[in-house]
């Protein structure tokens, strides 16, 4: 009996053991990669981060060094503290206090004493370095900006987020991702990818050696270069331009779809958000809620696209056939919706579709619209095929650009206006805005950029993209080298493009005209309103312009959008028909309208919403 | 009798087992003191060096306790105790200390540590004693006067300090039981240590409930069949409980906070997960370290040499009291199991063994031998996998350490011969 009594022991503490090692090793044992292992430390070897060039090749971005201050706590010993104080550029409780915080975080670890010192702090503390037991300098890459403009674009790069390790696992900690503009949208080009070393590290946490002799490790892979499609001296002077006014341009190249110049005003240095001061200057564009530095109006700005428009529902008239180019529609100073009367400013008369572009007859425009609807037996189908026709061109969804950000836009259709007014309780004097770019539809700065690019082809356009080449190999990705055709045939454009060069001869851009260089535009002043303590209010115009050049071979299509700039010929008109100079010829011959962009601001007009007090809009003033 | 005869008789399942746990002992020091410079394995200036010296000094040792005539243990089990006593003693005055525990003489190339002698010595002793034609084990002077051979060297050990040592003599007990020492006590005492534990984790109250439900439901079943001793049912109980409400008083009052933390580790007594973890990386440091290897190693191990942790020294101690860690890590779940049922079948065989001795004596130190290596087997591997609270004592052929070694070698090779000598006890 007591002999079983101890065999019997001895088999319960063996399957007392198997049970609980089999609970360690089995069900308890995670997964069997090694980064999980706390004795194994991966050392990354980061390589240099691609540079960005412009289409032409000029540098647009690339690399410095910075150098961070590093301490082990453990290590230092007694110091001139003063010295070394006034050497880092700190006081001497900063000192302190970094120090301590240091010795918590780990007495034999390395820690961060002062990030990211300037090159001139780095050559004076260097000498003296030796003298500081426990210190060392550690070498940094940060982004170099060879231009002061295109912060909005070229986007900027920053430490990961536990979204993005969660998102991406190839991020570890104090890593950086490129965070907006192109930075973002071409991060797994520019970053390269990490080699790593791991590294077997003791109960301190002290490296030992090589894990496994390094049959795991990897090297680094260079970043790509990249040249992208801007234009850097387009670029710079258009945000010459744009200094003092809100807004946004975007010029294509029509026969590629490339993306020219995307400018969005008020900018800032990109060089702002590099350095030891980037999170003071981040705080303050970020909460500069007012005139919005980081917010890309060339991209997300969404307002009415205004008497552009007019030109397509011109090209739609045709296309159904329910107009001809020499057609009359008299103009009435203005024209009647029910028995309210609507103004216009072309100064009344028979129109036809050539002074109706020209002169921009609202008139005109109202009664091509009509036609187009009454074509079909409701309104509902007319509708559709209205709506058909305009998404053809690119509005009311993103076009499908290489750039983080944008906005859809909006071409209304029957369904929304059923939402808004109810199943089958409107007709088309209630959308009879739409005929003259107001009311519902609204196109961000690019989405009018690339309508203008598929009049100037007459009929397609190439998607808009930034990219040119990676790595000097051109992009032949389908997306951005396939036309794609507006439901309007060929024929019909050139009324409405000969009815855009009469802008500039003898319509409402004759000011503007560039010496030798035949183009072709269309103005727009558009109606905006906005709630100043809950009141809707009305605000002065937007003045938006776009406009292709030259006509018979097109170079180049903008779009230009100033906020409240009033008439669409003033600060839009004369900042697109700059821009063309610039880029056809590469230098300005009409100082005197040069010299008014770059003198004249919008900032007066900007602070009457927040003066609290009753203002005037739309003043005549220039 | 020849030593031809010896090495037919002798138990060759026992020594193969034995050569076994020395080996993968000897691998997994190797693998835990190993250091990247290249050295051979006979660099005696390295642990694992020494350690394979000390195997040879073993087998050595081995075959010279079987070569000798088996009566020359009996005859000198009394000499072989007075002289391992004698060690102790002297420790006071000549002992070396190291970390913090004065129990090894200084012999130059070596750290002799008597207690570890001192374990056969004691069982050899004790199997005499019990065996003596005088002693009866139903008498208490006898009992007393076993239970003192046992507590002298535990006695000794205690202040040096190795309370783990000298918890292991206590295991010498089970001897007693076996021989007729009434099992009642081990009943009382193992009562003891559940009421100790359910107090610490239920409290008083409930413990007195669950006390008083078993004895009625004990009544219920029992009533019909004879006079219910109700006097001394009700006297266990009161003891019981007045135990329960002591065990609260000494664990708040007498108890250091180290103890106190030791079983609120093992117990879980901490509720609060934050505050255990805590406790778990400062006082159940090593046995976390050790535990989070053995669960790094997974079902197979991570190969020989290759274990993250034991490289990298997270596990302390880790070749002497901590060495199944490695075997954790490096081998995985195969390795540990292959070890756990190598000790279960060498324990099982000592048994078999045990049980088939003519001899009293030769019976009695087989009991012994089991003993004192299950109890290291069990606190060891326990302590190690996070199941029983830290108590420091060597896992038997396995540990680094010269002492430890010979005397196990001793302790089984001296109940070897015996066994082999069975046969000869007719005569």
């Amino acid at each position: 009996m007591k002999k079983i009594l101890l065999s019997s022991i001895i088999v319960i503490i063996g399957f007392t053991f198997i049970g609980r090692l089999s609970y360690l090793q089995i069900f308890s044992s995670s997964s069997t990669q090694i980064l999980e292992d706390t004795a194994i430390k991966a050392i990354y070897d980061y390589p240099e981060r691609g540079y960005i060039y412009d289409r032409n090749g000029e540098l647009l971005v690339a690399n410095q060094p910075a150098y961070d201050v590093m301490v082990i706590p453990r290590e230092v010993q007694p110091l001139d503290t003063l010295e070394f104080c006034s050497l880092l550029g700190i006081n001497k409780t900063q000192f302190t206090d970094k120090l301590k915080k240091a010795r918590v975080y780990s007495p034999r670890l390395p820690s961060v004493l002062v990030p990211q010192l300037s090159k001139e702090d780095y050559a004076r503390l260097q000498e003296k370095m030796r003298k500081y037991e426990g210190f060392y300098i550690q070498k940094r890459s940060l982004r170099y900006y060879a231009t002061h403009s295109s912060a909005n674009v070229l986007g900027y790069i920053s430490e990961v987020n536990d979204s993005d390790i969660k998102k991406n696992p190839y991020y570890k900690q104090g890593e950086l991702t490129g965070r907006t503009g192109i930075e973002k949208q071409y991060e797994d080009y520019l970053r390269g990818i990490k080699g790593v070393k791991y590294i077997q590290k003791d109960r301190f946490n002290r490296a030992i050696g090589p894990y496994k002799d390094g049959a795991m490790d990897t090297l680094p892979e260079q970043g790509k270069e990249i040249h992208v499609t801007l234009d850097k001296v387009l670029q710079e002077y258009g945000e010459r331009l744009m200094i003092g006014k809100r807004g946004g341009i975007v010029a294509i190249e029509p026969t590629s779809g490339e993306i020219l110049t995307l400018i969005s005003g008020p900018t800032y240095d990109p060089a702002l958000l590099v350095g030891r001061e980037r999170s003071k200057n981040y705080s303050k564009l970020h909460y500069d809620t007012i005139s919005k530095p980081t917010w890309d109006r060339a991209l997300l700005a969404q307002p009415s696209p205004g008497s552009p428009f007019k030109t397509l529902n011109a090209l739609i008239a045709l296309q159904e056939g329910v107009i001809k180019p020499e057609t009359t529609i008299r103009c009435y100073n203005g024209f009647y919706v029910g028995n309210k009367k609507r103004g216009c400013h072309c100064g009344g008369g028979l129109r036809n579709m050539n002074s109706g572009i020209y002169k921009s007859c609202n008139a005109y425009f109202a009664g091509t619209f009509r036609k187009i609807y009454d074509k079909y037996p409701t309104t509902d189908e007319g509708m559709d095929v209205w709506e058909k026709h305009i998404k053809s061109f690119g509005l009311g969804d993103f076009l499908g650009y290489d750039l983080p950000t944008g906005r859809k836009g909006r071409v209304p259709n029957k369904a929304y206006y059923d939402r808004v007014y109810g199943d089958n309780r409107w007709a088309s004097s209630y959308i009879i805005s739409n005929a003259i770019g107001q009311g519902e539809v609204a196109a961000t700065p690019i989405q009018l950029a690339n309508m203008t690019a598929a009049i100037a082809n007459r009929g397609y356009f190439y998607t808009p993209h930034i990219i040119k080449t990676i790595a000097g190999e051109p992009i032949e990705d389908p997306k951005y080298t396939t036309p794609h055709y507006t439901t309007i045939q060929k024929q019909y454009f050139d009324p409405i493009v000969q009815g855009m060069a009469d802008v500039y001869t003898k319509g409402t851009a004759k000011w503007l005209q560039i010496p030798g260089v035949k183009i072709a535009g269309k103005t727009g002043t558009v109606e905006n309103f906005t709630k100043i303590d809950g009141v809707r209010t009305q605000l002065t115009d937007h003045s938006v312009f776009i406009a292709f050049a030259p006509v018979d071979n097109p170079k180049i299509a903008l779009a230009v959008y100033i906020e409240h700039g009033y008439y669409g010929a003033r600060y839009a008109g004369h900042i697109a028909s700059l821009l063309i100079e610039k880029y056809l010829k590469g230098e300005i011959t009409r100082t005197d309208l040069e010299k008014r962009m770059l003198e004249k601001t919008l900032e007066a007009e900007y602070a009457k919403p927040y003066s609290e007090e009753e203002f005037k809009i739309n003043e005549y003033v220039w | 009798m020849s030593g031809k005869s010896v090495l037919k008789r002798v138990d060759w399942l026992t020594i193969f087992i034995f050569l076994m746990l020395i080996t993968i002992g000897w691998v997994n020091i190797y693998s835990s003191t190993f250091s990247d410079i290249n050295s051979s394995i006979f660099d005696f200036s390295e642990l694992y060096g020494k350690q394979l010296f000390f195997i040879g000094v073993s087998l050595l040792a081995a075959f010279i306790l079987l070569s000798l005539e088996a009566n020359f243990y009996e005859r000198f089990s009394s000499l072989l105790y007075i002289i391992t006593m004698v060690l102790l003693i002297g420790l006071f005055l000549f002992g070396k200390t190291i970390a913090g525990a004065t129990s090894w003489y200084d012999l130059g190339f070596f750290n002799l540590q008597p207690s570890e002698l001192a374990k056969f010595t004691t069982a050899l002793a004790l199997a005499k004693y019990l065996s003596d034609i005088q002693t009866d084990i139903k008498r208490t002077k006898n009992q007393l006067f076993a239970l003192l051979i046992i507590l002298i060297p535990a006695l000794l050990i205690i202040p040096q300090p190795d309370p783990g040592s000298a918890l292991v003599f206590l295991a010498l007990i089970f001897v007693l039981f076996r021989e007729g020492f009434p099992l009642f006590y081990l009943g009382i005492a193992l009562l003891a240590v559940l009421i100790f534990m359910t107090t610490l984790m239920f409290g008083t109250i409930w413990v007195s409930i669950s006390l008083a439900l078993i004895i009625a439901s004990f009544l219920l079943v029992k009533k019909t069949s004879f006079k219910v001793p109700l006097l001394p049912l009700s006297l266990f109980f009161i003891i019981a409980v007045v135990f329960s409400l002591s065990v609260n008083f000494v664990f708040e009052n007498v108890f250091e906070q180290r103890h106190r933390d030791r079983f609120s580790l093992w117990l879980r007594l901490e509720k609060d997960p934050e505050k255990l973890d805590e406790i778990r990386k400062t006082i159940g440091y090593n046995t976390y370290q050790s535990e989070k290897a053995i669960e790094s190693g997974g079902l197979f191990g991570k190969g020989f040499l290759e274990g993250t942790r034991t490289k990298g020294d997270f596990v302390p101690e880790q070749h002497t009291d901590y060495i199944f860690s490695t075997v954790g890590e490096e081998w995985g779940f195969a390795g540990t199991a292959t070890v756990v049922v190598l000790f279960t079948i060498l324990l099982l065989r000592l048994v078999y063994l045990a049980e088939r001795q003519k001899s009293d004596f030769s019976r009695m130190y087989g009991y012994g031998v089991i003993s004192i290596l299950l109890i290291h087997y069990f606190i060891n591997v326990g302590m190690v996998t996070g199941i029983l609270p830290t108590i420091g004592i060597p896992l038997p052929f396995f540990s680094y350490g010269g002492s430890a070694l010979i005397g196990f070698t001793a302790l089984l090779f001296i109940f070897l011969k015996l066994d082999a000598n069975r046969l000869n006890e007719w005569h």
